[in-house]
């Protein structure tokens, strides 16, 4: 090993593999942390190793947190799945539509609309948070629904990336053949575009279902009603109680768990969707 | 199929120097029915607030009088923008998150485009298993993260308050520890999307570097990184953009330690002006700021970008 060049040294199979596993523990060893905590009581919690086992607890977690506020964290659940549900499938059509007008069809204002777009990809969420937070006081739905729903519909980034999908999925000799046959522009884009972008959609729909469930700005300044709050935030509210009351730590764990299981299993689902789709929004 | 485009651009100028008048009729429909709900939304979300928080900034609540009228919008010129960037709170955010960016940018991408590199040219077996596990986090909300985190930097609760040459939740320590914790978050992502562009370089002309003499990391610094720049300028705007709204990460340590202030970054600052103290005007002037900063700092890395890519 002393004599070879530093390249292969350096390069050798298991110096990779170090680092790799490096890199693998860094990632995963908090969300072990996560799955051994939330099967421990209060007790202990603050008396055990941090990755060890205490006694098998996490039923009466799991128990204690359903019945917390007469079951609020169904509600959480449920709104977390309506906002990022629904506001992913509705916000990646829109997404879709307008990026493949954008792509493929000529309009006055096309280029600007694009323009616009861009720009909207790189405005910070927190500078709008508050003008649209008073905005939503003057049309009178602060803490309500649609404060929440209707902003995170907005995606410029889905926009973009289903503009670059619809250049490169789309051919326009097909879109000629379709309009020479005398499909309408709406019909040629349901029948003929549509099939063709649908990795694109899926992907622009997987990243804003995520964005959503990540969302925790919005939710914060628009709602003040526990009834409507997504996960993130109704544990964020339980987190700020637990330096008086230990009583929220296996809560806050529990719940936290429970948060990102999903999440984490359609990651490992949808795999091949996900990494085709992060190619596609990096080389163009 | 009587014009063939020569490309799969769409051809703006091929469309109006040759009209087609069969389709002009329909054209006009479409566009807008497939354009208008993301344009109303992208005006209603983005470009009004914009213009709102424009306006605000330029007035602000004052008892005119005797106050009997209660307070009143008073247009302030500029005084808002003045008095965001005199006050002290203010600029220790901006060096705040400066020095997080300093930081945390290099190291996250660095660490990503290492492991990408490590992904594409060194490993085989187990490249699935190893690009998802560091993935995974991407997957944790921020505030879960957070949350994670916090514990793990408690002491008594977590193992890192020992381990960890800094106090992780003292005065001086929480800047790193959020290092820590962003990184964790964002480094698979950007390894993915890095590994992803690596995929595209043509083979062929790593095989010529391997014929010419080359190492591996010789073929790396010289070939492979220069190739996927552009990829790597897009992920360094994200992240610059990412790190100058910090938000989440040091809300969430403040309720488990008193090293993160209410105005520690500038996000924090424009929350406690907004919703806190209630002065709309200073925290509009403050959004402000920090819109424009954003925009500055992405301009100013997309035009390094295409310096060097010529």
């Amino acid at each position: 090993m002393t004599t070879t060049r530093p390249t292969s040294r350096w390069t050798s199979r298991g110096a990779v593999h170090a680092l790799l596993l490096l890199a693998a523990l860094y990632s995963v060893l908090p969300l072990i942390w996560l799955l051994t905590s939330a099967t421990k009581n209060v007790g202990d919690f603050s008396t055990t190793g941090a990755f060890e086992l205490g006694e098998w607890n996490l039923m009466g977690n799991m128990r204690d947190l359903f019945a917390e506020e007469n079951g609020i964290f169904l509600d959480w659940a449920r709104n977390s799945l309506l906002y990022a549900g629904a506001g992913a499938l509705l916000g990646a059509l829109i997404c879709t539509a307008c990026g493949y007008a954008i792509a493929r069809l000529d309009f006055p204002g096309r280029r600007l609309l694009f323009a616009v777009t861009l720009a909207g990809v790189l405005v910070p969420t927190t500078a709008l948070a508050l003008p649209l937070y008073l905005l939503a006081t003057e049309l009178r739905i602060v803490d309500t629904f649609w404060a929440v729903f209707i902003p995170l519909l907005t995606n410029p980034f889905g926009v973009y990336l289903a503009r670059a999908y619809a250049e490169a999925a789309v051919p326009n000799e097909l879109l000629e053949a379709a309009r020479i046959d005398g499909a309408g522009e709406l019909r040629t884009f349901v029948t003929v575009a549509l099939p063709l972008l649908r990795p694109g959609v899926v992907t622009i729909l997987l990243f804003q279902f995520v964005g959503i469930w990540n969302n925790f700005f919005l939710p914060l300044v628009m709602l003040t009603d526990p009834k409507l709050f997504p996960v993130t935030l109704g544990l964020f509210q339980w987190s700020s109680r637990v330096s008086q009351f230990p009583y929220y730590n296996p809560l806050v764990i529990t719940g936290s768990l429970l948060a990102v299981v999903p999440l984490v299993l359609a990651f490992v689902v949808l795999q091949r969707q996900w990494r085709s789709g992060l190619a596609a929004g990096s080389v163009k | 199929m009587t014009v063939v485009a020569p490309s799969g651009e769409p051809t703006a100028s091929k469309r109006s120097t040759g009209p087609q008048p069969r389709r002009r009729g329909r054209l006009r429909l479409a566009p807008l029915v497939l354009a208008a709900p993301f344009a109303l939304l992208l005006t209603g979300t983005v470009l009004v607030p914009i213009g709102y928080a424009l306006y605000l900034s330029l007035f602000t609540e004052r008892l005119t009088g005797l106050g009997f009228a209660g307070p009143q919008e008073v247009f302030v010129w500029l005084a808002n923008y003045a008095e965001v960037l005199g006050d002290p709170a203010f600029l220790t955010s901006l060096v705040n998150v400066a020095v997080y960016a300093l930081v945390h940018v290099p190291l996250m991408l660095g660490c990503a485009l290492v492991l990408a590199l490590l992904l594409d040219g060194a490993v085989k077996r187990l490249r699935q298993m190893w690009s998802l596990m560091v993935f995974l986090p991407y997957a944790v909300p921020g505030v879960i993260a957070g949350l994670i985190w916090s514990y793990l930097f408690s002491p008594g609760i977590g193992p890192l308050n020992d381990v960890l040459p800094w106090n992780p939740l003292g005065a001086d320590g929480v800047l790193p520890s959020i290092v820590v914790m962003a990184t964790w978050q964002w480094m698979g992502y950007n390894m993915i999307i890095f590994y992803t562009a690596l995929r595209t370089v043509p083979r062929d002309v790593l095989e010529a570097a391997k014929v010419d003499g080359a190492g591996p990391i010789r073929t790396a610094l010289s070939i492979k990184v220069p190739m996927i720049r552009p990829t790597i300028f897009v992920a360094l705007v994200f992240t610059v953009i990412g790190s100058l709204q910090l938000f989440t990460e040091p809300l969430i340590l403040s309720s488990f330690t008193n090293s993160v202030t209410s105005t520690w970054t500038p996000s924090l600052y424009v929350y406690e002006a907004a919703f806190i103290t209630n002065d709309y005007g200073r925290a509009a002037a403050a959004s402000l700021v920090l819109a424009i900063a954003s925009a500055v700092l992405s301009a100013l890395v997309m035009r390094l970008s295409t310096r060097r890519a010529r």
